[in-house]
């Protein structure tokens, strides 16, 4: 294979200065992240434990094998949201090995508001189960949640994507052969009792797991019967009389054990369905990555820079290397696993389009994962290109990535602006997985673009009733586009609204993406049907 | 010389005289017992005979195979061992019947030292001294009083018919032999119905010297110096060195020309030993030294005479067999230089010294500064069928406390996994003040025997590596796929690892947090320390603390981890959660075989009313029987097992009733 060379160096001019400003960026979500990890904070974390119960983070930990990474999904759900009431959308979900085999891990937080479920709580499980059913991994639920937040029922359990969705996907994976295990670890009051009841093999803790339609104070309304939580629906009961649950657990150790106990005897294999290689480190230091991309999103630089850190060898067989420049398409190996990159360098012309699109098809046909590392301001505009047809060629890549079998993985690693997004596979586009950089934005346009679109629209309009408009009038009208823009483009604004699966370090993005094909691997990869290609 | 020789024997010892076989261009036959198919005596011999199942009665001692087995390979010779049927003159008249030389003494050699008295007196005759007593008939309590005086106190009053203590009576003083002649005489027809009664003197203080000599068929016999094994724990042998510490040259000489008289007055060929009594509580004097008894064969402790002399007794044993002239006269022997012996056993020093058996998983034996006489290999299984010996560590050194100086060390770089054993009890006898200065007795051992057999407190980087280790990330990453690899890979926060360990019979719950490459913060008590693994090869780990770098070693084994560190070896078990549930049951419920053995006893049956501590089964494993105790009060529900059946490790051998007083 071909060897990347890399024209920069710790060296080379602005490094430096690049460097510490993707640092800057990281803290900010370090620190989110950290914020995040807290769960409830301190008091809920004691009453918790006071309980004899293990927090959420540490339950995640010992239910995986020892060693296992964490990949997690939605770390920053909810950010910013509902006053910052909870951390994580107070559920944590993300893939992690069991007795050797990927596994989704969807546990709630009852330090966070009694585990109930926001809206982005509800977002969140379901975006956990999508993930587990696209990837075949099997679901372990540890549950510990009162149901739907009361003051936000209205969008948390009415609509399509809201509560009920949660069972309905655990039937149809339950269907699919991917398996579904509850731990009662606390309450599943309501809806949530379906949790348990709906999964394959279900654990509860005695004298900790309830699960009931109505909780004690219900039933005394409704009928006047008096009665504790633990004889209603504890695990006691639900083991010995009602068959709700299958396994009684001491603890949450014990439970976690008999947990990692039901997985082991699943009896899966994991797919070899790739050519694997030796995984070999890249030649080029990963954690230079933070000097080598620009600070500035509009200084351009070359994306092989980037692949020669992530790819392994640093090894990159290019496909039309000549032609289309400004989308670097090729072939490595990222931990020994085959991909097809596809990779921005600049606007998107027709060429690139086409070149994308016929690259999508190459690894459709062999198979071959695709990686894309999205850094796109859009498709290039202006009369030439229209008339060249070029909302024709886009067509074809976005229905090349719409429709390809192969799974898809999206690196945000810069801007992701307008149609760019969809031909680089964004979030519409069903990636199995999309991480974002810290340093990335997207929304619709620039947001200097769209003030300036939204400014002429209003000079056009002064204009027209005979009125002028100043330079300062125009910049104070434009100012507060700009900074919209940029607050709901930043990455930790989309990542609270989980628009994706969570902002990475950009030195770990060969290890993520890593870990994320060979999630993904654990489903079939299916023959590829494309739609029709306008040509 | 022989062309070939048959081993009737297995271990340390058949490897070792394969050693010298082989160096003298002699082939060797090895014979085994299913136990032992796959052994290193059966992997070094030339040839390998198998002779019967696994107890010793059915394999090692039936005459009849290993004549057959020596008819079938053709060898000439049967070189015994030590053990088995190294002293037994049936063997001899078989072999000698067959045609087949005996690498050892004559039977009427084996036969007249067979008998303890019997070779007392032949001692007595031949003018070896003995221990003053008066062992004849007489019982007046008059006349036993004047023996008593004419021997000096303290004396030894012993039943005749006695044993195991009872019917004994030291007198201090002349005033209260009487009183306790009555009482020793009492307690003889009591338990055994014979009140009869010897006198002994009493050594206060003795130590246990023998002499190693050598006879050959042409009337030649010499000594080679003597061996002192006074360090014995319930006449075990534990650590034997020569020379004697403190010897005088003249009592050295008093005791090899009795010795050699010893052997010349039933003109002894091949090797032997002279074992004798030494009275050191005025230091050792050339007059206060009295014959035991002989042992007509090869013994464990040889290579500590090797070692001084430079001989290889071996060699010796096949030239004089073979009906060559001793190699060497008296004044041709010399020695030089310290030599000991320490014996590595798979047993339990700390849980009185029970025998322990299982698979040597890690076995790493190091041979830089001492000789390492050994028959298993790692992997290798320590069984119940079989004296539990993993090897002789034997040094060598100019001075004394240098030879020491190589045994502890050796002792410190022993590791041993899968079995427990005494290193730690023989290296601390190393570092025992007393046997440093030389100044060693019988009693030693059992005197100090609390601080040899306490074991240090677990130190708190034995418990950071062992849960380094269990968590697997001492070791790299196997296969390729990155969820093997990325080990405890986080994204914005350190990976937080829990290792549930078992240490001292107490769990812990150790967190692990990873700290990016191969640092880790590791708490435990409250207490976070970081580690960083330096490197790690085989079994060898080295990690660097606060700046400081050490090497230990971990072996990892299911259910447990073992960590070599600083000279120690801490055995630290690995929890499971799901393992709880049987043990429970097993502290409650029921009797479950500690380890693999006959059921002797069964003195219960269902139904029975028993109360916590009754003692319900007697269980007779390793040549000991271990009594299995109620774990509570209860019913006894159920008895699974049947007096005399052989049962394994773990084996469930009664249950008693659901206990229903608690259940509520």
């Amino acid at each position: 294979m071909t060897l990347l060379k890399s024209n920069l160096s710790a060296r080379s001019e602005g490094f430096a200065a690049n460097k510490s400003a993707h640092e800057a960026a990281m803290s900010q979500v370090r620190d989110a992240a950290q914020k995040a990890f807290d769960g409830g904070g301190e008091t809920a974390r004691e009453r918790h434990t006071s309980r004899g119960k293990i927090l959420p983070r540490e339950r995640v930990s010992r239910l995986l094998d020892p060693g296992s990474p964490f990949l997690e999904v939605g770390t920053l759900a909810a950010h910013g949201l509902y006053g910052d009431a909870a951390p994580s959308a107070g559920i944590i979900t993300g893939i992690g090995r069991v007795e050797g085999q990927e596994v989704m891990v969807i546990a709630n937080d009852a330090t966070v508001k009694g585990g109930t479920y926001y809206p982005m709580t509800v977002k969140k499980h379901l975006r956990a189960q999508e993930i587990a059913a696209e990837n075949n991994l099997p679901c372990v639920y540890l549950v510990d949640s009162g149901g739907a937040n009361l003051p936000n029922q209205d969008e948390v359990f009415p609509d399509r994507d809201h509560f009920g969705r949660i069972f309905f996907n655990q039937a149809n994976m339950s269907a699919k052969g991917i398996a579904q295990i509850a731990v009662v670890m606390g309450s599943c009051t309501a809806g949530g009792a379906y949790v348990p009841a709906m999964s394959d093999e279900t654990i509860i803790v005695r004298n900790q797991g309830t699960i009931f339609l109505a909780g004690p104070p219900l039933v005394k309304a409704a009928t006047g019967e008096e009665v504790s939580a633990e004889d209603l629906g504890g695990g006691d009961v639900h083991t010995r009389l009602s068959g709700v649950a299958d396994h009684l657990a001491r603890d949450d150790a014990h439970a976690l054990a008999l947990a990692r106990r039901s997985v082991a005897s699943l009896n899966r294999t994991k797919l070899t369905q790739v050519a694997l290689q030796t995984p070999e480190d890249p030649l080029y230091d990963p954690d230079e990555i933070l000097g080598v991309v620009p600070a500035d999103l509009r200084t351009p630089y070359d994306i092989r820079e980037v692949i020669a850190r992530v790819v392994d060898g640093s090894r990159f067989d290019e496909f039309k290397a000549r032609y289309g420049t400004t989308l670097v398409c090729g072939f490595a190996h990222i931990h020994g696993m085959p991909v097809g990159i596809i990779a921005n360098n600049g606007v998107l012309f027709s060429e690139s389009a086409v070149k994308g699109a016929h690259f999508v098809e190459l690894c459709s046909q062999r198979k071959v994962p695709l990686v894309f590392l999205q850094n796109i301001t859009g498709f290039m505009v202006g009369r030439k290109y229209e008339s060249g047809g070029i909302a024709k060629d886009g067509a074809k890549l976005v229905t090349a990535v719409a429709t390809t079998s192969v799974p898809k993985i999206t690196m945000l690693v810069g801007g992701s602006f307008g149609a760019g997004n969809y031909g680089m596979c964004g979030r519409a586009f069903n990636p199995r997985f999309l991480w974002t950089w810290p340093n990335s934005r997207i929304s619709v346009m620039g947001g200097e673009q769209a003030a300036g679109v939204l400014a002429t629209v209003r000079r056009d309009g002064i204009e027209r009733k005979g009125g002028s408009w100043s330079a300062e009038e125009e910049k104070a009208f434009k100012q507060p586009v700009i900074d919209q823009f940029e607050e709901q483009g930043h990455p930790l604004y989309a990542s609270a609204r989980l628009w994706d699966d969570g902002i990475v370090d950009p030195r770990k993005t060969r290890d993520i993406l890593g870990l994320s094909l060979s999630a993904a691997l654990n489903a079939p990869i299916d023959d590829t049907r494309f739609g029709l290609f306008r040509m | 010389m022989f062309k070939k020789i048959l081993i009737a024997n297995r271990g340390e010892i058949a490897c070792r005289v394969i050693k010298t076989a082989r160096r003298l261009g002699i082939r060797t036959v090895a014979v085994y017992s299913d136990a032992d198919a796959s052994a290193m005596h059966v992997a070094l011999a030339d040839e390998a005979y198998w002779i019967g199942p696994a107890p010793v009665a059915d394999s090692y001692l039936r005459v009849d195979a290993i004549i057959d087995a020596c008819k079938k390979s053709g060898a000439e010779a049967v070189h015994p061992g030590y053990g088995f049927l190294s002293e037994n003159p049936g063997f001899v008249d078989a072999l000698d019947a067959a045609g087949i030389a005996f690498i050892g003494p004559s039977a009427s050699s084996i036969r007249a030292m067979g008998l303890k008295d019997a070779a007392k007196a032949l001692m007595v005759e031949a003018g070896v001294p003995v221990v003053p007593g008066y062992h004849g008939e007489s019982q007046d309590p008059a006349f036993l009083k004047a023996q008593a005086d004419g021997i000096g106190y303290p004396v030894l009053i012993k039943a005749r018919a006695g044993g195991g203590g009872k019917g004994m009576r030291r007198v201090d003083d002349p005033k209260d032999f009487l009183s306790a002649l009555e009482g020793a005489q009492r307690e003889g027809q009591a338990s055994f119905g014979d009140p009869r009664v010897l006198i002994e003197k009493y050594l206060t203080k003795p130590r246990h010297i023998e002499i190693q000599v050598f006879g050959d068929s042409h009337g030649n016999a010499v000594h080679l110096f003597e061996r002192d094994c006074s360090l014995q724990r319930r006449h075990q042998k534990v650590i034997e060195e020569a020379p004697a510490p403190g010897m005088p040259e003249e009592m050295r000489r008093a005791m090899g020309e009795a010795a050699v008289k010893a052997a010349k007055a039933i003109n002894y060929s091949g090797a032997g030993t002279i074992e004798f009594i030494a009275d050191v509580s005025e230091g050792l004097k050339a007059d206060r030294f009295y014959f035991m008894e002989m042992n007509t064969r090869l013994q464990v402790e040889h290579p500590v005479t090797e070692l001084i002399t430079g001989e290889d007794l071996v060699e010796w044993q096949l030239r004089v067999a073979s009906g060559e002239a001793l190699p060497k006269r008296q004044n041709e022997l010399t020695f030089s230089g310290w030599a000991f012996e320490a014996r590595l056993y798979a047993e339990d020093a700390p849980k009185g010294f029970l025998p322990a058996i299982g698979t040597l998983t890690h076995l790493h034996l190091p041979d830089t500064l001492a000789r390492i006489d050994s028959g298993v290999r790692s992997g290798d299984a320590i069984t119940p069928y079989y004296d539990p010996m993993i090897a002789k560590i034997i040094v060598h050194g100019p001075t004394r406390e240098a030879a020491l100086g190589k045994l502890l060390a050796t002792l410190e770089d022993t590791q041993v996994a899968g079995c427990v054993t005494n290193a730690g009890f023989l290296a601390s006898l190393c570092r025992h003040e007393g046997f440093a200065r030389g100044d060693v007795d019988t009693g030693l051992i059992d005197r100090d025997l609390q601080s040899l057999i306490s074991e240090p407190e677990t130190p708190e980087d034995a418990v950071a590596l062992a849960a380094l280790a269990a968590l697997g990330l001492t070791r790299e990453a196997t296969g390729s796929d990155p969820w093997d690899k990325l080990k405890g890979w986080r994204m914005w926060s350190a990976s937080r690892q829990f290792a549930l360990l078992e240490i001292a019979g107490e769990r812990r719950d150790v967190e692990v947090h990873a700290l990016g490459g191969r640092s880790f913060s590791v708490l435990s008590k409250d207490n976070a320390r970081t580690y960083e693994i330096i490197s790690v090869s085989g079994s060898a780990i080295t990690f660097e603390r606060e700046g400081g770098r050490q090497t230990a070693a971990l072996a990892q084994e299911a259910g447990s981890v073992t960590v070599f560190l600083r000279g120690h070896a801490y055995r630290i078990g690995l929890a499971d959660h799901l393992a709880d549930d049987e043990e429970a049951g097993n502290s409650g419920d029921q009797i479950i075989a500690p380890m693999p053995g006959l059921v002797k006893v069964l003195s219960a049956k269902p139904g029975d009313t028993v109360t916590a501590g009754q003692a319900l089964v007697v269980l007779e494993a390793m040549k000991m029987e271990h009594t299995l105790k109620a774990p509570r009060d209860g019913v006894v529900a159920s008895i699974l097992a049947a007096e005399g059946e052989q049962v394994q490790d773990g084996a469930i051998l009664l249950a008693l009733e659901e206990d229903t007083s608690n259940a509520a």
